[in-house]
């Protein structure tokens, strides 16, 4: 109940989600069920190491491009961009 | 704020909070500098369930003067007895008389077709996201890989509501045997194990047992399991696997520290090759938290002047190295595992690169050369250790080198004149250097 009270919104490619505080970005791209980026060739590809080794989670966070999605919390209001 | 220091620490992890908290005493100026939003570091990964030894260990951090530095990462070292950071924003200088290096490991992956999939992720990776908050309640999981942490890791997300399909460890009944006869030595890592057992009791687990393939189009739908030549697909959401740990070498190599047979070498005091730089914990030899607290606290005792007291610790340490022999037999990995990746299976998921292009070069340095692999963002960190065990290549030693900036850095902390504190120009995308493409 708890974290209900206390969840946040963010936006992922346009779409609300909400999440409890202390969620990281790359989880919320998870819940969002989209791909965080996509690569040199095209392919999508989600977190891997979730430590931020891999760099397979980047994506555009409030406008900032290539950020480490597993390193950052999401913040009220966020806007996220994957792909 | 200085950010001069008497002692810098580089890694919130266990062994560097207990480097930091044991030489926070007596007036000296100590910094912990940590890429994370929190510490703890990856063992210790904050959310609900940290255990009552980091509370404790962080609570006596807390009424320590350490300075903290979380969410900055270290990607240079601009001259000797300096150290420069970047945060989201920001770049800093970091000034040290004593260094030390506290920079944990990363989990080794091995590629097999599909493993670029999302929703395939580490064992470790898999836990992190869950303790990042994504829920997995009735996600069906397979755990696989080699080492410890499976189980670790199994244990945690069957607590959490996920349905464990299968654990499959890679290594062979009787290396596990031999791992099981070593703790019999360590009641505590005994009884944790016996904890994680329970918490997935009924759960199949297979030894000698591994991915081939994972399968899906955008996304993860099933697995195939291999073992003893027979293949069997498993339905499921996520797969967790990683193939143990390998340690986090670039800051320690770039600072000229001499690497031994993969590990940083140290003396009894943590010392290593390079004066006034110590290393402590997985850098120095895979061998868990107990063995990480320990080397943390030699570390910070003898940097903060206090050999005698640093001393007293070493035969407890001493007695701790058999675990690390033990854990590298138990995970040695089976040669079958070379086989797994196609001609078309990518290793370096960075620039794409396949197997079948990775087996026409002779070196690492070729590899690089001629098809860019190891040359993107995460600069080896992922395929280095693959084409280690798949070609024998090494991708940090002193043949192959590690040039700064360790980290992928914005240009604007690039040319960072050094001055206190100065806030990067802010909103400037980060620049993936060495990398061919924006995406």
């Amino acid at each position: 109940m708890r974290e209900i009270l206390h969840s946040l919104t963010i936006k992922v490619n346009g779409d609300s989600i909400a999440v409890v505080p202390g969620t990281t970005v790359a989880a919320a791209i998870l819940i969002a069920g989209v791909a965080a980026r996509k690569s040199v060739t095209g392919q999508p590809r989600g977190p891997l190491c979730g430590m931020g080794i891999c760099f397979e989670c980047r994506a555009t966070i409030n406008g900032v491009a290539h950020q480490r999605s597993c390193q950052i919390l999401c913040a009220q209001g966020m806007e996220v961009r994957t792909g | 704020m200085s950010d001069r220091f008497d002692l810098l620490v580089v890694g919130a992890g266990p062994a560097g909070i207990a480097a930091a908290a044991s030489a926070a005493d007596r007036g000296l100026r100590v910094g912990l500098v940590d890429d994370n939003p929190a510490p703890g570091g990856q063992i210790w990964r904050s959310g609900a369930t940290q255990p009552a030894a980091a509370r404790k260990l962080l609570a006596k951090l807390d009424a320590t003067p350490v300075q903290r530095l979380q969410g900055w990462r270290v990607f240079d070292s601009p001259e000797r007895g300096v150290l420069r950071a970047e945060s989201e924003n920001a770049c800093r200088k970091l000034v040290y008389r004593s260094l030390i290096l506290a920079t944990g490991a990363r989990e080794r992956f091995l590629p097999f077709p599909g493993w670029t999939l999302p929703n395939v992720m580490g064992a470790g990776g898999l836990d992190a996201m869950v303790r990042g908050g994504l829920p997995i309640r009735d996600k069906r999981i397979v755990v696989a890989g080699t080492g410890p942490l499976l189980l670790a890791v199994a244990a945690h997300l069957a607590r959490k509501g996920a349905k464990i399909v299968a654990i499959c460890e890679q290594a062979s009944l009787r290396q596990l045997v031999s791992l099981a006869a070593h703790l019999l030595n360590q009641p505590a890592k005994l009884l944790q194990g016996i904890e994680y057992s329970a918490a997935t009791f009924g759960t199949r687990f297979y030894t000698s047992c591994w991915p081939a393939a994972a399968n899906g189009n955008e996304k993860l739908e099933s697995v195939t399991l291999e073992r003893d030549g027979k293949r069997w697909d498993e339905r499921c959401d996520y797969l967790a696997c990683g193939y143990h740990l390998t340690p986090n070498l670039e800051l320690p190599a770039l600072l000229g520290c001499n690497i031994d047979d993969g590990f940083v070498a140290t003396d009894e005091l943590q010392r290593t090759s390079v004066q006034d730089v110590f290393c402590a914990g997985e850098p120095t030899g895979i061998g868990g938290v107990e063995l990480a607290l320990l080397e943390g606290q030699i570390a910070g005792l003898a940097a903060a002047g206090r050999t005698e007291e640093a001393k007293k610790l070493v035969p407890r340490r001493r007695r701790n190295l058999g675990f690390v022999r033990a854990l590298r037999d138990a995970t040695a990995l089976d040669l079958r595992l070379r086989t797994l990746a196609s001609d078309s299976t990518l290793v370096c998921r960075c620039e794409d690169v396949s197997f079948g292009a990775l087996r026409a070069q002779s070196s690492w340095r070729d590899a690089k050369l001629h098809t860019r692999c190891g040359m993107g963002p995460c600069q080896g960190r992922i395929c280095g250790s693959a084409t280690e065990f798949l070609f024998g290549w090494s991708a940090v030693s002193p043949q192959s080198g590690v040039r700064p900036p360790i980290f992928p850095a914005r240009v604007s902390s690039l040319s960072h004149p050094g001055k206190i504190n100065v806030p990067a120009a802010s909103q400037a995308p980060p620049i993936a250097i060495n990398h061919k493409q924006s995406h």
